[in-house]
């Protein structure tokens, strides 16, 4: 029997989350074994050619080429799965799509001429169909392995939509929100990083964006109990997950009333 | 009842002594990071002297106390079940071999926990549990640890504000099931617990330590501290006929209002002693030469816990709210023939918007006596 060929995908983003997967040491061998890795620049130039049974996108959509590109690899992919929150949700680099991005390029670049940019960073979902989501900036190690694993057997992959609260309670941890007064996302905040940030008595600062359902009004009302202003919480809102719909809507919401 | 007697606080460390003896693993309360949790416990410095917790809907505060009691604090977050019926459990595991394959059961053998400061509402909570998993279905894994565990119970004396066991008739007093129970006193200088067994086994204990017997004022005295306890309840619930006012008002407007407040978070099921809704994953290595099957926690405030063919059947906040609180308070007596709250208070003081159980059914109760009136 011929492997499932694997293709990882690089848009506009910092690389961490395919990182992870080379970072999945003890694994990458089970992984090798289990699947062809044909065609992946960071860890080999070898690339080999598709279609790929599946593909692993990171990344936003920022340039009118990448916006081309995206179609080529939708069309040569059987399962495209976007990893990060750059692919699902357009990243921190979405912060743009509230701004002046021709003002940010002169600021930035000595000859702006040269820049091809798109007004926007949009997640790979406003452009083509995508089989799976897998949040997180970055994405967990475990919850990625956990995708390949399904998508080799393929089941569904074992991957919750509940909060971080969920994640913080079975680790055992105290909650910084009823303890401290601390205002956490957690409550409204996918799980899979483990609640690593309450852990260490910080709130939640949403990674993993949005929960399967959330109820953000009822969360900043408490944050307005525990005193926080209208302008912090726009800024929590508006960091890696800041174009995800719930964030944007909640986050617009507030800006409009500031 | 067994006779009571005296421990003095300089022979506390002797109990836990010689439970580690016994082959037990003392679980008790310990200061973690400025809160009160349950962990294991090495001596009587572990516990939490001299500090008390405030509690009350979405708050929670740790302060000192005047005096050094070891149990002087009411409830921390988490609860027994952490032990009991832990977060997850591994259920079994299969090996391949050749074209079929052997499934395993778990090798490692179960804990055998002694738990020190069980509350009464606690081990009614452990009761409930207990019915859960051994029913006419007996969960192996529940009860291989359950049956080895070891209760040393501490009575109430002060309550909490968020408490509401004297509603549900679970507390502030032990009245069975431990091993040992023990009520703390401090007055002037001495610090000193009125002490007795439940069980052969606490018997055995007691009869190894320095004990003095008690005079018939240290029970008078334990009794009244206990009964001020009963009365300084944070919260009530009023319980008298609660099943049909649940079952009646399935459509009640109030399913609403606190949907509009409920951030589904799920820490109110994660936190109470008494839910157990779990679900089961496969975890099969990419060789495909193992796999195994593991139990997590879940939550019926999670979309996914009510998937069934073709969709989730609860997906307004409103029906998972309403799923939660009319289970525990109503379905669960048909069920289990007992309330499945125990009038802790966790899931009031958890909530991270404070959202009061007792409020809830209260508000209904009044809004259904008023409509009743018209
Ligand atoms: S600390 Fe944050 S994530 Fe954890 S339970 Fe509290 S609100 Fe939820
Ligand atoms: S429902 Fe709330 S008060 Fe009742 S046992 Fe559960 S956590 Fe405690
Ligand atoms: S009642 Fe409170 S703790 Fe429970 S799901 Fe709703 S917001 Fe979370």
């Amino acid at each position: 029997m011929t492997k499932p060929k694997l293709a990882v995908w690089k848009f506009a983003s910092c690389d961490g989350c395919q990182l992870s997967l080379l970072d999945a040491e003890d694994e990458l061998l089970a992984v090798a074994g289990a699947i062809e890795i044909a065609n992946f620049p960071e860890a080999s130039r070898e690339v080999l050619p598709g279609p790929y049974q599946l593909s692993l996108v990171e990344g936003s959509i920022t340039t009118p080429h990448d916006a081309e590109r995206i179609q080529a690899v939708r069309a040569e992919s059987e399962f495209l799965v976007t990893i990060g929150a750059c692919a699902t949700a357009g990243g921190i680099q979405a912060l743009r799509n509230w701004a002046d991005v021709a003002e940010f390029t002169r600021s930035v670049y000595a000859t702006p001429a040269f820049i091809d940019t798109l007004d926007t960073s949009t997640a790979i979902a406003d452009h083509v169909t995508v089989d799976f989501e897998l949040r997180g900036c970055p994405i967990s190690k475990e919850q990625l392995l956990e995708v390949v694993n399904a998508f080799i057997y393929g089941r569904r992959p074992a991957i919750p939509e509940y909060s971080v609260c969920v994640e913080c309670k079975r680790r055992g941890t105290t909650c910084v929100m009823v303890a401290d007064g601390t205002p956490c996302l957690g409550p409204v905040t996918q799980a899979g990083c483990g609640a690593i940030c309450p852990a260490y008595n910080r709130g939640c600062y949403g990674c993993f964006g949005p929960a399967e359902s959330v109820n953000l009004e009822a969360l900043l009302n408490e944050w307005r109990r525990l005193e926080v202003d209208e302008a912090t919480m726009v800024r929590a809102l508006r960091t890696y997950n800041a174009y995800a719909p719930e964030f944007r809507d909640a986050s617009e919401k507030l800006e409009a009333s500031l | 009842m067994t006779a009571a007697s005296i421990l003095d606080r300089s022979d506390f460390d002797q109990l836990l002594a010689l439970l580690v003896d016994e082959g037990y693993q003392p679980i008790g309360p310990i200061l973690e990071g400025g809160r009160i949790v349950y962990g294991p416990i090495d001596s009587s410095s572990d516990l939490p002297a001299g500090k008390t917790d405030l509690h009350d809907g979405g708050m929670y505060r740790l302060v000192d106390r005047q005096d050094d009691a070891l149990f002087g604090y009411n409830l921390p977050s988490d609860s027994w079940k952490q032990y009991l019926f832990p977060p997850q459990t591994l259920l079994w595991s299969a090996v391949r071999s050749g074209g079929s394959f052997s499934v395993n059961p778990p090798t490692s053998e179960a804990p055998r926990y002694a738990l020190f400061g069980v509350r009464a509402c606690e081990l009614a909570a452990i009761d409930i549990q207990d019915r859960v998993f051994d029913g006419a279905y007996p969960d192996p894994h529940y009860g291989s640890i359950r049956e080895r565990v070891f209760i040393v119970g501490v009575n109430c004396v002060q309550a909490g504000g968020t408490c509401f066991c004297a509603s549900m008739g679970t507390g502030p007093e032990l009245t069975d099931g431990y091993d040992i129970v023990m009520t703390e006193f401090i007055d002037e200088d001495e610090h000193r617990f009125l002490i007795r067994s439940g069980t052969t086994a606490g018997g055995d204990v007691l009869a190894r330590l320095p004990l003095a017997p008690a005079d018939p004022t240290d029970c008078s005295h334990a009794d009244a501290l206990i009964a001020e306890a009963a009365t300084g309840m944070g919260r009530t619930l009023d319980t008298g006929g609660i099943k049909e006012l649940l079952y009646e008002n399935a459509e009640h407007p109030r399913w609403d209002d606190v949907a509009s407040r409920c951030l589904l978070c799920a820490n109110c099921t994660m936190v109470c002693p008494t839910c157990f809704c779990a679900t089961t994953e496969d975890r099969p290595t990419l060789d495909g030469a193992t796999a195994e099957r593991w139990r997590t926690w879940d939550s019926c405030f999670a979309l996914e816990h009510s998937y069934i063919h073709g969709g989730p059947i609860r997906v307004s906040v409103r029906s998972r709210y309403r799923q939660w609180l009319t289970h525990k308070l109503a379905t669960w007596i048909d069920q289990f023939d007992t309330s499945g709250c125990v009038g802790c208070g966790r899931c009031i003081t958890w909530c991270p918007v404070g959202i009061d159980i007792t409020e809830e059914v209260k508000a209904i109760r009044t809004e259904e006596a008023a409509h009743a009136h018209r």
